[in-house]
């Protein structure tokens, strides 16, 4: 591996997110409303355009996750009641609030003016909102986006999507920002949107290469930053992605293998799909069990859960609100266990895996039930073996390296000895 | 002769296995795991070395004609012989590091009266020795500090003076002297003495062999003169990240355990390897290639560990646990198999009146129904089960397990082999064999 390197998309998301965070901090101060939403399902373009502001729990509380704070921002929602097995994506944002609601940056988030729940596939959003709800006593708009148990979208779901945009979530951001739904505004922002999106859908299918330029896993989490929380459909969102496009067309072009924490792993051994967040608080020793065995995810689900871009979906100007509504129910989220085989499927014959890989959530029960099920079908269709480990999100506890890197290296040294039989 | 290693370094043992060119067994051994890797694997290796000189030693005997059946009972004599000389070996180094530790400044005053009780002791150890390795004699265990621990602790007690030098004062010098004579070892003392128990099984033969025993001479020499050049070694188990072997040199344990059980039990498809720290239901093809696995998460529950803790609380031998639990008359149910809590549960059973046998029948049920759970998501049992691990020396977990498999999934073939401990390590020493093979192609 060589040295270090720190890329300008890297350096570009950072300002970003720290501008965004700054605003956030003064928002009360200049008079920006402000809007709590989830990143699956995120009505990003609607809220900019009645120039609200967008905060992402779950996004901060992952950030608190790598920034080791989430631990003691557990203990203190434990301290509130909530038991060990509640998802701790929640206990780390009530722990959060109740520590003075200090934004990852280390700057105060300002409360909502608004809770934004346009929930699709994971059912504790709703609970938890129900809880910021009790907090801050401020207006909430829910959006029920249909679950695809059918595995595709229906033309009435679409319409009922719509319907509830058009007399309540509207309605609402009108009431609240006291400013007009401009359609024409939103449009625009679309337009942005699917530019963004070609880019995304480009960078992570150069993973299809080998050796691939990108690991779609632990490097695809930061790709999917910007589009996945309050960058969809702005300027910066577009440069971005054509700065990242530019950068892997470079690797690409050169053959170059992907950057890690320690340098550029240069000798794909292993190419894998991942089924299942990473875990947030030992981030780079979960990734470093991978790059050390020059194991490179060439594709993953998680990738997915704020759009399933690569299969097709653009956010699409000519029908502003239709699109919104095909993006929620289209997030990966809300996939039935079949669709969500079918996807891994074709992730891993389309990207030549040597096998795939299952990271349970123990906090997470509406993500992980049925994924040793999906493992079974998904042995049996590609006849790839596949591997599962166990971790959480963001608590540090459920994090046990040995026995993570035990599984890890089985795994791997299984898919050589099978490599080497046949 | 050209010789493969492989060595499993588990939590609470660890074991060596060494194979010829042809995969055959020459050699094991196995000690118990201390915090120091390194020691623990080079004390097994050693003993496996030991053992191999001793099996080379059968095999010589065996080729000579005139020595037909000498051999199954030079064997053993030869074996007594080496284990006595050991022991008293170690014995001697107890005593010198006791002594040293009775020198600290607050024993100062009853320093003269402990040397002597000390003494006292260490005498009657020896006398004991040579009983332990009488013709007849079954050993508690084969480690010398269980042994040695179980033999002192017997004497100290007796000779404990609660007022004076008391049973705490005594037990915490063996503590403090057992970890550098458990720590130290070489290869070199070992050697001569195998030599040395090696003309002392001549000697004893001598009466009863008469004109033989220059056919039997030479059969030693013979043996005695095999240099063992260690080709390769792989390194497995809990600890293996540890061992002084290069990151090619070292295979998962799940691989390990797979392939070794594949080679004890050519037709097994299912492996469930329950050692201290972890639970391993484990798929295998027909070649012994892992085709999928499933193991315990962070937490130790239910695993080797477990029953550890529970020896402790009840003031018992490990290997006291399942005799006892199949004296069980009365069904118990345990759901918890948490460690942290092992303790608490059982004093909770027992203030209720429960009975020591019942409680650990219940126990044992509740592991074997986690590793059930383990064995289910890996794909299930297949029609030829092997169980490894320390853990199928337990009679109480193997009944349990037999039964649970059979009501689940019907009448299976179960294995488990008289040398099942050392399942992973036969698997490091034949990846040790591969390797070499393959390189040479």
């Amino acid at each position: 591996m060589s040295t270090v390197q720190k890329e300008r998309s890297m350096e570009l998301q950072k300002e970003m997110i720290s501008d965004h965070f700054d605003a956030l901090s003064t928002a009360k101060e200049d008079g920006r409303k402000v809007v709590y939403t989830f990143v699956p399902g995120n009505l990003t373009e609607l809220i900019r355009s009645f120039d609200f502001l967008p905060v992402l729990p779950e996004i901060n509380a992952l950030q608190s996750g790598m920034r080791k704070l989430s631990g003691n921002y557990i203990s203190e929602a434990e301290k509130q009641g909530h038991s060990e097995d509640v998802c701790t994506y929640v206990k780390c944002d009530i722990g959060m609030l109740k520590r003075g609601n200090v934004g990852p940056t280390g700057k105060p988030l300002p409360e909502p003016d608004l809770l934004l729940l346009s929930y699709t596939g994971c059912f504790t959003f709703m609970k938890w909102f129900e809880l910021l709800r009790q907090e801050y006593d401020c207006p909430v708009a829910m959006l029920h986006v249909p679950y695809q148990a059918e595995g595709k979208i229906r033309d009435h779901y679409r319409d009922y999507i719509v319907e509830q945009l058009e007399t309540d979530v509207i309605p609402k951001l009108e009431e609240i920002s006291g400013k007009r739904y401009d359609e024409e505004r939103l449009r625009a922002s679309l337009e942005l949107s699917a530019k963004a999106e070609d880019d995304l859908v480009w960078v992570l299918e150069s993973a299809k290469n080998r050796p691939s330029p990108i690991d779609a896993y632990f490097g695809g989490v930061y790709y999917i930053g910007p589009i996945f929380s309050a960058f969809r459909g702005t300027e910066n969102g577009v440069d971005y992605y054509q700065i990242l496009r530019t950068e892997i067309e470079e690797r690409l072009a050169n053959r170059q293998g992907p950057i890690t924490p320690d340098g550029e792993l240069d000798d794909e051994r292993y190419r894998l799909v991942i089924e299942g967040p990473p875990n947030w608080t030992s981030f780079r020793e979960f990734w470093k069990m991978f790059y050390e065995e020059a194991a490179v995810v060439v594709a993953s689900s998680y990738t997915k859960v704020g759009g399933l871009y690569d299969r097709g979906f653009r956010h699409d100007p000519d029908r502003p609100l239709e699109t919104l509504a095909d993006y929620c129910l289209g997030c990966y989220t809300n996939l039935s266990l079949p669709a969500r085989v079918e996807l891994l499927e074709a992730y891993v014959n389309e990207y030549q895996a040597d096998g795939f890989m299952i990271n349970s959530v123990k906090s997470c029960n509406s993500f992980s039930a049925g994924q040793l099920l999906m493992l079974r079908q998904l042995e049996e269709k590609t006849g790839v073996p596949g591997g599962f480990i166990e971790s959480d999100l963001v608590d540090p506890r459920y994090f046990s390296a040995a026995n993570i890197k035990n599984r890890i290296e089985s795994y791997l040294q299984m898919l050589e000895q099978k490599r080497m039989a046949s | 002769m050209r010789i493969f290693v492989g060595v499993d370094l588990g939590s609470t043992t660890t074991k060596a296995v060494i194979l010829d060119e042809n995969a055959r067994v020459v050699g094991r051994g196995i000690t118990n795991s201390r915090s120091n890797y390194e020691v623990a694997s080079q004390i097994a290796r050693q003993e496996a070395f030991v053992r191999a000189r001793f099996n080379l030693t059968h095999d010589a005997i065996a080729a000579d004609p005139e020595l037909a059946g000498v051999e199954e009972q030079f064997l053993p004599l030869l074996a007594r012989k080496f284990r006595l000389r050991h022991h008293l070996e170690e014995l001697t180094r107890l005593g010198e590091e006791l002594h040293r530790a009775a020198e600290s400044p607050r024993l100062e005053s009853l320093r003269a009266e402990l040397d002597q009780i000390l003494d006292e002791i260490l005498t009657a150890m020896v006398e004991l020795a040579n009983k332990h390795f009488g013709a007849l004699a079954v050993r508690q265990s084969e480690f010398f500090r269980d042994l040695a621990a179980a033999d002192y602790m017997q004497m100290a007690e007796a000779r404990a003076d609660p007022k004076g030098i008391s049973f705490e004062i005594l037990s915490g010098l063996f503590d403090q002297a057992i970890l550098p004579v458990e720590n130290s070892s070489s290869a070199e003392a070992l050697a001569a003495l195998i030599g040395d128990a090696l003309d002392a099984a001549l000697t004893a033969s001598a009466t009863t062999m008469a004109e033989r025993t220059d056919n039997l001479r030479q059969a030693v020499e013979k043996a005695r003169a095999i240099t063992l050049e260690e080709v390769s070694s792989v390194g497995t188990g809990y600890g293996r990240q540890r061992l002084p072997f290069p990151k090619e040199q070292v295979r998962s344990e799940i691989l390990c355990h797979g392939l070794g059980a594949h080679t004890m039990f050519p037709s097994t498809r299912t492996v469930l390897d329950i050692g201290g720290q972890d639970t391993k239901a484990i798929q295998v093809d027909d070649n012994g290639i892992v085709t999928s696995f499933q193991m315990n998460d962070r937490c130790a529950a239910g695993c080797g560990r477990y029953l550890g803790y529970i020896a402790d609380e009840m003031n018992l031998g490990v290997h006291e646990l399942g005799p006892l639990a199949q004296q069980s008359t009365c069904h118990v149910k345990i759901n918890s198999t948490c460690t942290v809590f092992a303790g608490a549960e059982l004093r909770e059973r027992l203030s209720l009146g429960q009975k020591r046998e019942d409680i650990l029948a219940g126990l044992h049920r509740a592991i074997i129904l986690r590793a059930m759970s383990l064995l289910a998501r890996s794909g299930g049992v297949d029609e030829e089960f092997t169980f490894t691990g320390g853990v199928a020396r337990n009679p109480a977990a193997v009944a349990a397990l037999e039964g649970l498999i059979d009501e689940n999934y019907g009448t299976r073939t179960i294995n488990i082999s008289s040398d099942s401990i050392y399942t992973g390590a036969l698997g490091a020493a034949l990846f040790a064999q591969r390797g070499s093979r393959q390189e040479a192609a």
